[in-house]
């Protein structure tokens, strides 16, 4: 299929202002494919080298907290229930029961249609900027995770999540399109769930663009696909679904980063990143945040500008926590199970 | 023509792989007389909390096995060890300093123990299980199930036979084991961990220490995840402490042994728990 490259693509404003008035996928495919490409073994080498570093004592000590207060809290099972979603809520609201001092994750992810239970059960401390102490409720939404839905299902899919509560949206990028060179498909599809993240009053859901890395091949293709999705109006991009393998790693996450830092020097704007999947540990965790701090610098380090996608990681924190305070190593006795 | 001798650096044992101690740490194995015979890995507190990690997860697969299984699996291990009894008694002879046959006596001691408890496997529960007499139409019957992790100071002065005669008991029921192996002499507890490796035993059932037991100890004793302690061979530590620190979790505590611990059932029966069911019978 041969792609037309005259068609006007819709007026999204960070793109018409970097790239110029006449927006078309022709234009838009000279701004990203004149990217420089990546030096992969040395992003590499540079994400190695960030992973080196020890943490310990109280460095320790404030990056567990900060991790926990970054974390998505994630449930996306096709088993997922009402009761499954409470149980994750009432973590998120008491990460641990024997130690009220635990600070409250930023977020919890759920599927479009488990919305209204999250909500529900969040009451009071619904909203991370409405209330001190807050929880989000994020969904993903846009035929999650394959993304392989017609774009009036993916703009209903958000429009019904928005509607009932949804504070941020979790899209996919179509990656077959992407990979097949149609950016300006892609562009289109992520402005119109851009659109469709409004709400009654005017304000936008949160959107969180997930590129699917794991399936993109190259850190140029990374590249390509996280301007795309700053340009298209994402507030963050997103490395993963955590369904496919390799999902969230440190070299991809450090190139996000890097793409983020340079569109804050071009415009100013703070673009947020969030890996997801296959951050288990709080060692990895810590990895991610030094990798933060020395790319992009420490206000990054804040909810709004930064997140962990992650299910099982809210437990290894919590046991590396206990141990800090009591002085023992802890077991998953002592911690919820998911 | 003199051969170039070659000094070996052995490493720890743990979830069925080799790895270095975390903290780099090595230290000397010596004979009985002094002389410098092989470096051992010196393992550190994150080692035993790795090893524990490692047990945990090996727990329900071990447990989950039946008896009449896991009785096979340990005794391919004493055939094992059968098939290396002249690494053993070399082994033996060198580091403790006994002869050639007072070291086949041990071997063959070890060997022959670890098949006695094998032979359990599939019949204590039998002899510790017991249907109850209750006063209501059910059918009452406890039966005794491994208690999870056991954490295990093995005896000082025996490498081989001290290690097996407190390693096999709590592996009869299920139980998975962390031990930490004779300081002076752990070369039979890691020719021990070769045989394991290329036994039957999945990986992380058994996992070997080297190093330290004062050093290790304090924090097996008030590790959270472990569900009992053999305090067999620690008697030259503070072992009342241990005990009272591994109070704090509730766990099973055996205390330090005399010598070698002569095999009983009871040492079986000891880290197990008793699961009781009711099953009502003769509804119509």
């Amino acid at each position: 299929m041969t792609i037309e490259q005259g068609i006007a693509l819709a007026p999204a404003e960070r793109a018409t202002q970097l790239i110029g008035g006449d927006l078309t996928e022709k234009s838009l495919r000279l701004h990203l494919e004149g990217l420089p490409g990546v030096d992969a073994v040395g992003l590499e080498a540079r994400a190695a080298s960030l992973a080196t570093r020890s943490i310990k004592t109280t460095s320790k000590a404030w990056a567990l907290d900060r991790i926990i207060q970054l974390i998505d809290l994630t449930t996306l099972e096709g088993a997922d229930t009402p009761g499954k979603v409470r149980s994750l809520v009432a973590k998120a609201l008491t990460p641990d029961p024997s130690d009220p001092s635990t600070p409250r994750v930023a977020a919890v992810c759920v599927y479009g249609d488990m919305v209204p239970y999250a909500v529900t059960a969040l009451g009071g401390s619904h909203g991370i900027d409405a209330v001190v102490g807050g929880v989000n409720v994020a969904a993903v939404a846009t035929a999650f995770p394959s993304g392989r839905a017609s774009l009036p299902v993916k703009i209903a899919d958000t429009r019904d999540a928005v509607q009932a509560g949804a504070d941020e949206i979790d899209m996919v990028i179509d990656r077959g399109a992407f990979l097949s060179g149609r950016y300006g498909l892609v562009f289109d599809q992520i402005v119109a769930v851009k659109e469709a993240c409004r709400r009654a009053d005017g304000t936008f859901a949160h959107l969180k663009v997930i590129l699917e890395t794991g399936e993109l091949n190259t850190y140029d293709n990374v590249r390509r696909a996280s301007w795309l999705a700053i340009l298209a109006g994402g507030d963050f991009i997103k490395t993963s679904t955590g369904k496919v393998a390799p999902a969230a790693t440190l070299p991809v996450t450090l190139l996000m980063l890097q793409v983020v830092d340079d569109w804050h020097r071009l415009t100013g704007e703070k673009i947020g990143v969030k890996p997801a999947g296959g951050i288990r540990t709080s060692k990895d965790a810590i990895k991610y945040l030094v990798t933060v701090a020395e790319t992009v610098g420490e206000e990054w380090l804040q909810p709004h500008l930064f997140r962990f996608g992650a299910s099982s990681l809210l437990n290894d924190v919590l046991l590396q926590r206990q141990k800090m305070t009591n002085g023992h190593y802890s077991g998953p006795d002592y911690v919820t199970v998911d | 023509m003199t051969r170039l001798a070659v000094p070996k650096t052995y490493k720890l044992y743990i979830g069925g792989k080799f790895p270095r101690s975390e903290s780099g740490r090595v230290y000397e194995v010596s004979t009985a007389e002094g002389a410098f015979l092989a470096n051992a890995a010196k393992a550190s507190r994150k080692d035993a909390r790795d090893a524990v990690v490692a047990a945990r997860a090996a727990t329900p697969g071990w447990s989950g096995a039946t008896g009449y299984n896991r009785g096979q699996v340990l005794y391919r291990i004493a055939e094992l060890l059968e098939g290396r009894r002249a690494q053993f008694v070399e082994e033996l002879r060198l580091s403790e300093g006994c002869t050639a046959a007072e070291a086949e006596r041990q071997v063959d001691a070890a060997i022959d123990i670890w098949v006695w408890y094998a032979g359990w496997a599939d019949k204590y529960v039998q002899v510790a299980g017991n249907g109850n007499a209750v006063s209501g139409p059910y059918f009452n019957v406890s039966t005794p199930e491994a208690t999870g992790v056991v954490a295990i100071i093995a005896p000082q002065d025996s490498g081989l036979l001290g290690l097996v005669s407190v390693v096999a008991p709590a592996l009869v029921s299920g139980n998975t084991v962390v031990v930490v192996a004779s300081e002076r002499s752990p070369l039979a507890a890691i020719s021990l961990s070769e045989v394991l490796a290329t036994s039957d035993v999945p990986g992380g059932v058994i996992n070997v220490l080297t190093g330290s037991a004062a050093e290790i100890a304090p924090w097996l004793a008030s590790h959270a995840d472990v569900n009992a302690l053999d305090l067999a061979g620690a008697g030259d530590l503070d072992w009342i402490d241990l005990q009272i620190t591994a109070a704090e979790t509730l766990k099973r505590v055996l205390g330090p042994e005399e010598g070698v611990a002569a095999p009983t059932v009871e040492r079986i029966t000891f880290f197990t728990e008793t699961k009781t069911v009711w099953h009502p019978k003769g509804i119509i």
